[in-house]
């Protein structure tokens, strides 16, 4: 574990997040350590209501925790102001939602130039860029087509690429391929395993034991705490990727 | 049977899964009713009081005002000319007269009370009483040598009371007494009765200090004959006299003043008013505020089916499942309308019998027939017309608002119907382009404006109505400052004063539907675009962003809608006011209701715009996700 103001891209510590009161009270995140180095890719996995995604909403800022500290890139952000928080995930963060989260009126590229609005960029930059996230992607061509004319995996990768458009310094992934067939896990674990080879920092909740194993580390998680690590050392390009299929 | 009684008791469930927003519903139609109720009670409402008067005064059914192309009096001339004997000699002797009283000289005079100048005519009158038209004196005495009588209305206007002091002409009268009279309509419509006005001449009107005064309100006063006559001896022009006859048939004295004139076209420099006339120049006084009260109650009705249609339409998205399910147990596309549309036609109905109820109660406070006439006026006229008119518009008001939604939610498929929670947003491309360009609360406000076009389009009509409404007013008090009489010389008018005071009521009702229309419009947009405004938080937009751009989706239409307002108000002002003038109100003034209006429009929409970003996005996404 590495010590506040150490290299760690994300840092947390004794981070707790609590709801309701007195016998009422659940502690959906029970006091967690954990520290995520720079390109590093860590896999949390667990039960259905273990806290995966309100540790993911927590480290992304979308929620404040109870208690604990948290950093991301040396920077203490369980204190900040909302104001801060959304200029720190305009910046900084990517997320990537099981339920893709797009906006259904707006086409693929205004859904992924869209953050790159809200931080101020020029349309015509935000453009640029949009298009070149989706040719990265593969939906060069499905640019001007609306969600509702996408299939589920398609609809995923619009989302990553929405999540890469500010490069943000860690991309937040919510059970990622959730709601997608095998054929379009497949296409969304070979995205994540270009970004992990680009160096993109990756921390991915999920169900799916074939996109875990991609990552450099897993953590296991139960009832709001840390109960397993271990570290993959094969990593996506390893054995452990040979058996989710990426060498193939 | 089994069909009605569904359908009520999902109505009935309805209403109580959502007590405010029915109550919201209930309160927008009826004050829009009740204002529509007070328009129709007004009508005819002098009538009964000036029958009243017309009795306590021994009132004359024709009244007629005679002047000759004779030189100007004389201060020693005791009785009429030979021209004013003469009309006298063929009106007193003319078929179906049974009485007269009269004539009577009547001088023009300019009154001057502390602060105040007016013009006034003076009648001459015996201090006996006479059989046929004797004012009712309400306060004081009647005239006596020295003492003059001032007509009530036109005595409240001059702010003077029984022992004051006042000139006439210069000369020091007091006031002797106040009255009422069925012979003249009261200040400030003496010169409106129907076939003549006012005939008495003014001492100096060609002066600039006296012009305004022979031309606009006068008021009437009874001096004894010998002071009038030393008034109307300073008269600028030939004498005029009043002379008050009784018919053996009252109800044919519009006729006999036809046919009068037809038997004298060369009738000279006389006129005849009928008791009628008289009777409907007394209601100008009402009749005002019937022009000022209808308009604005249909503008009410306008804003009461905005406010519906927000409120409807944001329900039946909450009811698409209710559509489905009821399709899935076998309900007809007819049944599903029905139960759509019963709770808001049953909620119309309770805001319509509320509104008469209101209005008939509130009736009596604004039909007051004025200082003129003795006598009250009784109930309001409620009839059976008045009442299915209202009880007719608040049900069309909730059908036009909820019955195309109605319509399209029964078509929709019943798989669709279960399925779906929420209507699929619009896409404006054009829009959305145009957005990228703007800075971020403009940019999310523009989106959300094309998420729900038709909502933005009601939003605007909404504001325009309001604005209309805000602008006629402005154009009424920019023209009222023309047609002020004597407003240089401190004296009131008491029809203008009542039509701002209906002007004021009428704007409180159209101001508050049109903020309980921005309140509606706000929350259905934040509901609607919860996850939108959500999964933008998620992507780096502040919540003062969010806020901002909820709000910028409600200024966005309310903009051309305020603007909208100014040529429709002054068109609504123009229209109600017939052939009148009108005085177009300064432009700073409509720049200031434009600007106040919009500013109004963002402090309402700030509430819940602050509340709409208070629940965390995380929440709101997972809740989605689920």
């Amino acid at each position: 574990m590495n010590e506040p103001g150490s290299t760690a891209m994300v840092q947390a510590r004794g981070l707790r997040k609590e709801y309701g009161k007195a016998a009422g009270l659940v502690r959906a995140v029970d006091g967690v350590d954990l520290d995520v180095a720079p390109g590093e890719t860590l896999a949390v996995m667990g039960p259905s209501g273990c806290g995966k995604s309100t540790l993911l909403h927590l480290l992304g800022g979308l929620d404040r925790p109870s208690a604990g500290e948290l950093h991301l890139a040396g920077q203490r952000i369980d204190q900040m102001s909302e104001r801060g928080l959304a200029r720190l995930r305009r910046e900084a963060i990517g997320f990537v939602f099981q339920a893709f989260h797009l906006m259904d009126e707006l086409t693929a590229v205004e859904n992924v130039e869209l953050p790159a609005l809200l931080a101020g960029r020029s349309p015509r930059v935000a453009r640029r860029r949009a298009t070149g996230l989706l040719e990265r992607v593969g939906l060069a061509d499905r640019a001007k087509f609306l969600p509702s004319a996408l299939s589920g995996g398609q609809r995923q990768r619009v989302a990553i690429a929405r999540a890469l458009t500010n490069d943000p310094l860690v991309v937040l992934a919510d059970e990622p391929t959730g709601n997608l067939d095998s054929e379009a896990t497949l296409d969304v674990l070979r995205l994540f395993d270009s970004l992990h080879t680009a160096g993109q920092t990756l921390v991915i909740v999920t169900h799916d034991s074939r996109i875990a194993a991609t990552a450099d580390r897993l953590i296991s998680m139960r009832d709001g705490a840390f109960i397993d690590e271990t570290r993959l050392t094969g990593g996506s390009t390893g054995h452990l990727g040979a058996l989710a299929g990426l060498e193939g | 049977m089994g069909r009605v009684l569904l359908v009520g008791r999902l109505a009935a469930r309805d209403v109580r899964r959502r007590p405010a927003q029915a109550v919201l519903l209930l309160l927008a139609i009826a004050a829009a009713t009740t204002t529509l109720t007070l328009g129709l009670a007004l009508h005819g409402v002098t009538s009964h009081p000036y029958e009243q008067t017309r009795a306590a005064t021994h009132g004359p059914d024709v009244v007629a005002q005679l002047s000759s192309a004779s030189v100007r009096h004389s201060p020693g001339q005791q009785n009429p000319g030979p021209q004013i004997l003469a009309q006298v000699n063929a009106l007193v002797h003319a078929s179906g007269v049974t009485a007269h009283s009269g004539p009577y000289l009547l001088a023009g005079a300019v009154v001057r009370a502390p602060g105040v100048t007016a013009g006034v005519e003076v009648e001459g009158r015996s201090p006996a009483p006479a059989a046929l038209d004797q004012p009712e004196v309400t306060a004081g005495r009647w005239v006596s040598g020295g003492g003059v009588v001032l007509e009530r209305t036109f005595a409240e206007a001059l702010g003077v009371g029984v022992g004051d002091r006042i000139t006439l002409n210069g000369r020091p009268f007091r006031v002797a007494g106040i009255a009422v009279t069925a012979a003249v309509p009261p200040y400030p419509n003496l010169c409106y009765s129907v076939g003549g006005g006012c005939s008495a001449p003014f001492p100096d009107t060609s002066s600039s200090t006296n012009a305004h005064l022979g031309t606009g309100a006068l008021g009437l006063a009874w001096a004894t004959q010998p002071d009038a006559r030393v008034l109307a001896s300073s008269d600028a022009g030939p004498p005029a006299y009043v002379l008050n006859l009784k018919l053996s048939d009252p109800a044919r004295a519009q006729a006999f003043v036809s046919a009068y004139y037809r038997a004298h076209p060369a009738h000279g420099g006389s006129f005849l008013n009928s008791w009628t006339g008289i009777q409907a120049a007394d209601g100008l006084l009402v009749q005002d505020e019937q022009q000022v009260l209808s308009p604005g109650a249909w503008l009410a009705c306008l804003l009461a089916v905005a406010s519906v249609a927000v409120l409807a339409g944001g329900r039946m998205a909450e009811r698409t499942r209710i559509v489905g399910l009821l399709k899935a147990v076998g309900g007809t596309p007819g049944l599903v309308a029905a139960v759509l549309l019963a709770e808001n036609l049953a909620l119309a109905l309770a805001a319509a019998l509320a509104g008469l109820a209101a209005g008939w109660l509130a009736a009596p406070l604004i039909t007051s027939p004025g200082a003129g006439l003795v006598g009250t006026p009784g109930a309001p006229s409620l009839t059976l017309p008045t009442a299915g008119l209202v009880v007719a518009a608040a049900l069309v008001v909730a059908l036009a608002a909820t019955l195309v939604p109605a319509l399209r939610a029964a078509r929709t498929s019943t798989v669709t119907a279960l399925a779906s929670s929420a209507r699929p947003p619009r896409r404006r491309a054009a829009l959305i382009a145009v957005s990228a360009r703007l800075p971020v609360p403009l940019l999310l406000g523009l989106r959300m404006v094309a998420r729900r076009p038709r909502r933005a389009l009601l939003g605007a009509a909404s504001i325009a109505v309001t604005s209309t409404g805000i602008v006629a007013v402005l154009a009424f008090h920019a023209t009222a400052g023309l047609r002020r009489f004597g407003g240089a010389s401190g004296l009131s008018n008491p029809v203008l004063t009542r039509d701002e005071q209906m002007l004021q009521v009428l704007t409180v009702v159209l101001i508050a539907l049109a903020v309980l229309n921005v309140i509606f419009t706000a929350w259905a947009t934040v509901l609607d675009a919860e996850r939108a405004s959500a999964l933008e938080r998620a992507l780096g937009a502040t919540p003062g962003q969010v806020s901002a751009g909820l709000a910028a989706a409600q200024l966005l239409p309310a903009l051309p809608g305020a603007i909208l307002g100014i040529p429709l108000g002054i068109g609504l002002f123009a229209a109600a006011n017939g052939a009148g003038i009108v005085t177009i109100p300064a432009l700073s003034w409509l720049i200031a209701a434009v600007l106040g209006t919009l500013l109004a429009v963002a402090g309402l929409t700030t509430v819940p715009a602050l509340i709409g970003t208070r629940r965390p996005a995380a929440e709101i996404l997972q809740s989605e996700a689920g």
